[in-house]
């Protein structure tokens, strides 16, 4: 493993805009030794006994909160999962009440799921607990960002200048602003795709291209980062109908004749199956969805590792 | 046996008369009696206030504020705010009628003279529709004889465009001017930010300029049909003075303000998810920034009010969606305009006092806004050299949210004469008596 050049400092992961370059090398690096944690028999070290992660998710999630938590008891911290109905949100306690309880209970770090974008920044100023932004609004999702690279440096090896493209609703994607910023810091060539009601406005001045035409975007692509559709951006007239959306903008293996033979399929989950990408892509050659998924695990691992205090190469 | 007041050797600055000089002042009752160069000896029985390297300019009108009263006394109060106004230098105040309940009928006009103090001059506008419901016309005479001096449901646009029309046109029984919250509440809907490269950095909605200046069009081709005197609000956008721009070119009785905020800050203020930096209209960008700049060098803007919005740390210490839109504004007003656009030079003193006093005061037909022999004994005095750092814990407002906490600034408020007593002197409250108008 490679010997990381800065050591981690932050309390705090909050999203990829922030980190450097050498910071999304550590944490990728750290969650490869985290891999080879997750491929013994006994999946399970000690290194994070005794420390408390609190997973407060306000949004509904089923990956990513299992991912944390699992990553967590992989490590040994002990974890409390609290979600909008556990928590004491709904009784019209404040965020930050809520929060600051659970820090007098003595926890090491918070993970924090809202649908308010800047949510995780307002709480870490407030704590002396590290937290780490599960997804915040339509901001930032920077551990989703994370194990994205992983997933492609583990398939690609060299990131710089790899074309990636990103199909469908940037301007309401979380994940989509966090892999642009981690692909554009790495060196990779990001371009989006989707219709004009739902790129972001001045989004080229983020460093990337913009498409309209899926099949010209396509041609040029080494991965196909697919977003989930939100079902109701109907309602406020972004798209005039699912179906219109999926003949326009869905991936299907028809239109992947378009594409280089051996492009990559991504997605963050959950899938609209025959929406934004059809059944047999998704489960096709293709598609490294599932190994997101298992690199999602790794990355928290990192993370939660991190922020507590570890140092790269230590972790067992 | 009242008072009187020798002011010896400060800059008297009389925008609307041109008078720039240093010179004494003889005060007596609640008037300015004497201008000019005064013998101490000849003056008898008058207190000496020395004010030599003060600026001696007509008391401050803000035609826009909040001052929450009735229901929401634990945001601001007409007495909390009126001490806010008098730190500011502010000698008049024009409070919003979106309380709760919204002053739209002729008791709560009422109840707002009844609880005015000393501090300040406090006038409110009455609500253009029942309720701020955007339905039902409020009984305008009613309004207007109990003492509401402008139209208004500041806070809400009024987006039914004949609604608009018609108050255009009955206001003008009164010659009362409609004061215009310009916001096509669809293009905004749930935008808590100006919509752009930032609002796409931060994953915050956003509300275009369209929103603003959309509304604008609308009510400026009202305001030719119906020949009401349209006042806009708040502006924001670029394109917004464009267009009042080319509307006093074509004599539009239509005039315009600004606040201090949208005259210095732009939505990189949001960057750190500050909810106090979270206003309607928001924040925009440098380009617009400096439109609006232009547009009050250029007389296409009349008047700086300063929007001040008291909202409690209780709301706005949450997310930044969940947070309310308003910022407090009347005690850094005068130091944020004197540091950032006067002194660097982008907008003349007098100008800038004018546009702080005398205009507002000629909108609403108000005897202040004027330094000069008779007149009412409205004073603010400011010391032009005076640095001092913002601190809200200092703020005699009960709300303290600022963006602007930390900030250094050039230019404060010394002395505050109100109906010829002082509410503000050496820079402390003080009361002050009651006066006869």
């Amino acid at each position: 493993m490679n010997k990381p050049s800065t050591p981690w400092k932050r309390k705090d992961l909050l999203g990829l805009e922030e980190l450097t370059v050498e910071e999304i090398q550590l944490i990728l690096n750290t969650a490869e030794s985290m891999k080879e944690i997750l491929q013994r028999p006994i999946r399970k070290v000690p290194t994070l006994r005794g420390k408390t992660v609190v997973n407060l998710f306000l949004e509904p999630s089923t990956r990513t909160s299992s991912s944390f938590d699992l990553a967590a008891k992989r490590l040994s911290a002990d974890t409390l999962n609290l979600s909008v109905k556990t928590s004491s949100v709904q009784k019209g306690e404040t965020l930050l009440d809520t929060v600051r309880n659970l820090e007098a209970m003595k926890l090491d770090v918070l993970v924090i799921r809202s649908s308010s974008s800047g949510a995780p920044y307002f709480l870490a100023r407030r704590l002396t607990a590290g937290v780490v932004n599960a997804g915040d609004g339509l901001h930032e999702h920077p551990t989703q960002g994370l194990l994205d690279l992983l997933t492609l440096r583990e398939r690609f090896r060299r990131l710089r200048g790899l074309k990636v493209l990103i199909v469908g609703d940037v301007a309401h994607s979380r994940v989509a602003r966090s892999n642009i910023w981690g692909l554009t810091k790495v060196g990779a060539e990001v371009s989006i795709c989707g219709p004009p009601t739902l790129l972001p406005m001045e989004v080229e001045r983020f460093g990337v291209k913009t498409f309209t035409d899926l099949d010209k975007a396509l041609r040029e692509a080494d991965v196909v980062y697919v977003l989930r559709l939100q079902l109701e951006r109907q309602a406020r007239y972004m798209i005039p109908s699912l179906r219109e959306y999926a003949q326009l903008f869905g991936i299907t293996r028809f239109r992947l004749r378009q594409a280089r033979r051996d492009i990559v399929i991504m997605h963050p989950g959950p899938i609209n199956r025959g929406v934004e990408l059809d059944p047999d892509v998704a489960d096709g050659p293709w598609s490294v969805i599932l190994d997101q998924v298992t690199n999602g695990v790794a990355i928290r691992m990192a993370v939660l590792y991190l922020l507590c205090g570890g140092e790269a190469g230590e972790s067992d | 046996m009242t008072e009187r007041y020798l002011l010896t050797g400060g800059r008297v600055i009389d925008p609307e008369g041109g008078k720039n000089e240093e010179t004494d002042l003889l005060i007596q009752e609640n008037r300015i009696v004497k201008i000019g160069s005064l013998r101490k000896t000849l003056v008898k029985s008058a207190q000496i206030i020395r004010a030599k390297g003060l600026l001696i300019a007509p008391g401050l009108v803000d035609m826009h504020v909040h001052l929450r009263e009735p229901g929401r006394e634990d945001e601001e109060t007409i007495e909390s705010g009126s001490k806010a106004a008098a730190r500011g230098g502010f000698t008049t105040v024009c409070c919003m009628p979106n309380t709760e309940p919204p002053l739209d009928d002729q008791g709560k006009i009422r109840l707002i003279y009844d609880r005015a103090t000393p501090f300040a001059r406090v006038f409110p506008f009455g609500a253009i529709s029942k309720g701020i419901q955007g339905k039902e016309l409020t009984e305008v005479g009613d309004l207007f004889r109990a003492g509401a001096v402008a139209l208004s449901d500041d806070g809400s646009p009024v987006a039914n465009a004949e609604l608009m029309r018609r108050v255009l046109e009955y206001s003008r029984l009164f010659d009362l001017p409609v004061v215009d919250h310009c916001e096509d509440p669809a293009l905004s809907f749930e935008g808590v930010m100006n919509e752009g490269y930032t609002s796409t950095r931060l994953g915050l909605r956003g509300i275009p300029n369209a929103s603003e200046e959309i509304m604008i069009s609308r009510d400026l081709h009202l305001a030719a049909l119906t020949k009401g005197r349209l006042h806009l609000a708040h502006l924001s956008a670029a394109g917004s003075v464009a267009l009042l721009r080319e509307a006093k070119r074509k004599g539009l009785a239509v005039t315009g303000e600004v606040t201090p905020h949208h005259l210095t800050l732009t939505d990189d203020a949001l960057l750190s998810f500050d909810t106090n930096a979270k206003v309607k209209p928001p924040l925009r960008t440098r380009a617009d920034v400096e439109a609006l700049r232009t547009g009050l060098a250029d007389d296409t803007i009349d008047v700086i009010a300063t929007d001040h919005a008291p909202h409690t740390s209780v709301e706005k210490e949450v997310e930044f969606d969940l947070a309310p839109f308003g910022m407090v504004g009347l005690e850094t007003a005068l130091g944020i305009v004197l540091t950032e656009l006067v002194s660097t030079g982008r907008l003349g003193l007098a100008k800038a006092l004018a546009a702080m006093s005398t205009n507002p005061s000629k909108i609403l037909k108000f005897p202040y806004g004027r330094v000069v022999v008779g007149g009412l004994a409205d004073l603010v005095f400011i010391d032009l050299k005076k640095s001092w750092v913002v601190n809200p814990d200092q703020f005699a407002s009960k709300s303290k949210n600022t963006p602007l906490v930390g900030r250094h600034l050039k230019g404060k408020a010394v002395h505050t004469l109100v109906n010829g007593s002082f509410a503000l002197r050496d820079g402390r409250l003080v009361e002050p008596k009651e006066g006869n108008d």
